[in-house]
């Protein structure tokens, strides 16, 4: 599809924008925070410098990079979007992806950085036993961060096809290429600390943007949201496509109003949105890159502020697409509805504003991507290799250069799913990556933090109970096989009817996780139990942060 | 894990445990955090059952273009940023005093 439109396009004589303004504007951005980066990073040798940048970021620095992991491609990208085409179903995600917040900040947060030093599983393996515990925590966590960097590296290739006029394979291939190895050099220099200000810097580029161009929207409707919603609706009623024009999108429905199955699938991704991010291993880890539980708990408070006005700025700029650029042109576009806020920004600003806006979501794409994998980094080389692998015997320093080859492997990995993933909507496989974190992750989070008598049986099948059947239902999804817009649409091997499987898998995790624990006689030491629930809700002990 | 870096036995723990002011640590967050999520998560199926079974009810205009579901939406952006309010007001008043007090007997001159 993308050399039809492009040659359409290309008649029109509209190219959007310009490729070199684009490609110099995200230079520059390169060139300063890896400037940044190098200079921030002058001593990575210690596991805890590498891992956490020496617990030494406050709390509402932390808050910003917070915002800048986990407001993704996927966020303003793909919600713009989605809101651009089909409405108000896709402000659904954005109420999803913020309520969950609320679950960090009450019941994970604190608590987890009490207990924790660099990863999900040590908080598990602290009164559960070591081995099976944590290679269970490392796998469902190596798993989430694939789905979401499948997701990510499939916004970068729209993207590319979008901003800088490549639309051949190889041309986008090289591209995607450029990106993956850019974050392997950041965050092989910066470690968890050059990776934290790249995410601060991107948060402010992103969340200012955004900002800009709400107001830009705004006042071309002089200031009267109505009128954008009055606007938008017009211009979608008048698409030339009679399934777009029958769509009322300032009302829940359009994407998921169809039928029952729909309806449900819609309360699935609800639930998977809510309960998510709570389990979100990469946004986990961040709370370890500050000193105390106050400053985690400040961290959660400065990233809910930041998340949902930005999310309340999607919202005007999705409406505002719809209205100013038009639902025909969106769909056309390279990128499909990715692409609704970078044509939104071309509409308004023309060149140097749509350059500015694809340089953030580059910037964007880039940040998430290395946060993810020096996450899913961590994990291995703490987790698989140091803890089970090894039992211990290997110091920090040789964890440190097993993370970096996982590093650049994982890049490897990434640079490959990025040339190979389609043009899927990037909000909907993010929602997939939560749909695994909410089940494989959270229950087992939630049980061990609140629950004494939960033990080790209890975690394994809640941990493997979860990600297997998420991941088999996806595969039995018509998001995967026998729908049009399926990755295989030729073969149909699709038995379950829902593209979200939250609503079965998530509940199944909590309930697997009782059943484990009730039917296994392990009650644990008493004593370990004691000590992690008043490390738990006291701080005591907790690794403070590292003296420069 | 069980790491001992700092030098408080496992004995010291279940008698901590087991004292008076830690159970009314517990219960005090406890108390807090679960009602307050089962408020939270409440409002937000009710809204999103609203949005999947009830679009006639959502498209009601209230304002110019601005309907029902658009504020019940806005709604729950600003639920969740008084949630947030509410709660650090609690833990900056009833659980960093009583968490600070044990860190201090428990660590107390280790530093």
């Amino acid at each position: 599809m993308n050399r039809d439109t492009v040659t359409i396009l290309a008649a029109d004589g509209t190219t959007v924008g310009s490729p070199i303004a684009n490609i110099g504007i995200f230079g520059l951005f390169v060139a300063i925070t890896l400037f940044i980066v190098i200079r921030a990073s002058k001593k990575n040798a210690t596991a805890t410098e590498f891992f956490t940048a020496g617990r030494s970021f406050t709390g509402p620095q932390n808050g910003i990079a917070i915002s800048g992991d986990y407001l993704s491609a996927a966020s303003f990208l793909g919600i713009a979007g989605a809101i651009a085409v089909y409405g108000y179903d896709g402000f659904l995600y954005s109420i999803g992806f913020l309520v969950a917040w609320l679950v960090a900040l009450l019941l994970v947060a604190e608590l987890l950085r009490n207990a924790g030093k660099f990863t999900m599983a040590d908080v598990l393996s602290f009164r559960l036993k070591q081995r099976p515990v944590r290679m269970a925590a490392a796998t469902t966590t190596l798993a989430v961060c694939l789905f979401y960097l499948l997701a990510q590296m499939a916004g970068a290739g729209g993207l590319v096809a979008l901003l800088l006029n490549v639309t051949s394979d190889i041309g986008q291939a090289v591209v995607i290429a450029v990106v993956g190895l850019l974050m392997i050099v950041y965050v092989l220099i910066g470690g968890m600390k050059g990776t934290t200000w790249v995410q601060i810097i991107k948060a402010v580029l992103l969340i200012g943007g955004a900002a800009m161009m709400t107001v830009w929207v705004l006042a071309k409707f002089g200031a009267n949201f109505s009128e954008i919603l009055g606007a938008a609706q017009t211009a979608v009623s008048g698409s030339s496509s009679e399934a777009v024009a029958g769509r009322d999108v300032l009302a829940p429905g359009a994407q998921y109003g169809a039928s029952l199955t729909s309806q449900i699938n819609f309360i699935s991704l609800a639930l998977a949105l809510v309960l998510g991010t709570a389990g979100l291993p990469h946004v986990l880890m961040r709370f370890y890159t500050v000193p105390t539980a106050k400053e985690a708990r400040r961290s959660v408070v400065w990233a809910i502020v930041l998340i949902g006005a930005f999310y309340l700025f999607t919202l005007a700029l999705g409406y505002g697409a719809a209205a100013l650029v038009g639902p025909d042109a969106i769909l056309a576009a390279p990128g499909g509805q990715n692409s609704a806020a970078p044509l939104l920004a071309f509409e308004l600003g023309g060149v140097v504003l749509l350059g500015i806006i694809s340089a953030v979501a580059f910037a964007t794409i880039l940040a998430v991507v290395a946060g993810l994998t020096i996450t899913a980094a961590t994990s291995f080389a703490h987790d698989i290799y140091a803890s089970v692998f090894k039992s211990h015997q290997v110091s920090e320093g040789e964890q440190v250069r097993v993370s970096r080859i996982t590093v650049v492997v994982l890049g490897i990995l990434s640079i490959g799913l990025g040339i190979l993933a389609a043009e899927q909507n990037i909000a909907f496989l993010v929602a997939l990556a939560f749909a695994v974190a909410a089940a494989a992750n959270l229950p087992t989070i939630l049980y061990s933090l609140y629950w004494p008598r939960f033990n080790t049986r209890g975690a394994l099948w809640s941990m493997y109970g979860g990600l297997i059947s998420t991941i088999a239902l996806i595969i039995f999804s018509p998001a995967v096989s026998g729908a049009k817009t399926a990755m295989l649409p030729n073969v149909d091997f699709a038995w379950f009817p829902l593209a979200n499987p939250g609503i079965v898998s998530i509940p199944l995790a909590f309930i697997l996780g009782i059943v484990g624990t009730l039917s296994s006689p392990d009650r644990g030491d008493p004593e370990i139990n004691a000590e992690f629930e008043v490390r738990c809700l006291t701080g005591v002990g907790a690794e403070k942060a590292v003296a420069h | 894990m069980s790491t001992t870096d700092t030098a408080v036995s496992g004995q010291e723990y279940l008698a901590v445990q087991a004292s008076p002011e830690f159970q009314e640590l517990r219960s005090r967050l406890r108390r807090f955090v679960f009602p307050m999520s089962a408020l939270f998560l409440l409002w937000y199926s009710a809204y999103v059952v609203l949005g999947a079974f009830a679009h006639d009810f959502m498209a009601t205009k209230v304002w110019g273009d601005i309907n029902v579901g658009l504020i019940i939406g806005l709604g729950q952006f600003v639920s969740t940023f008084v949630i947030t309010a509410i709660y650090v007001r609690f833990a900056n008043r009833e659980l960093d005093p009583r968490a600070g007090a044990f860190r201090n007997k428990l660590e107390g001159g280790a530093v």
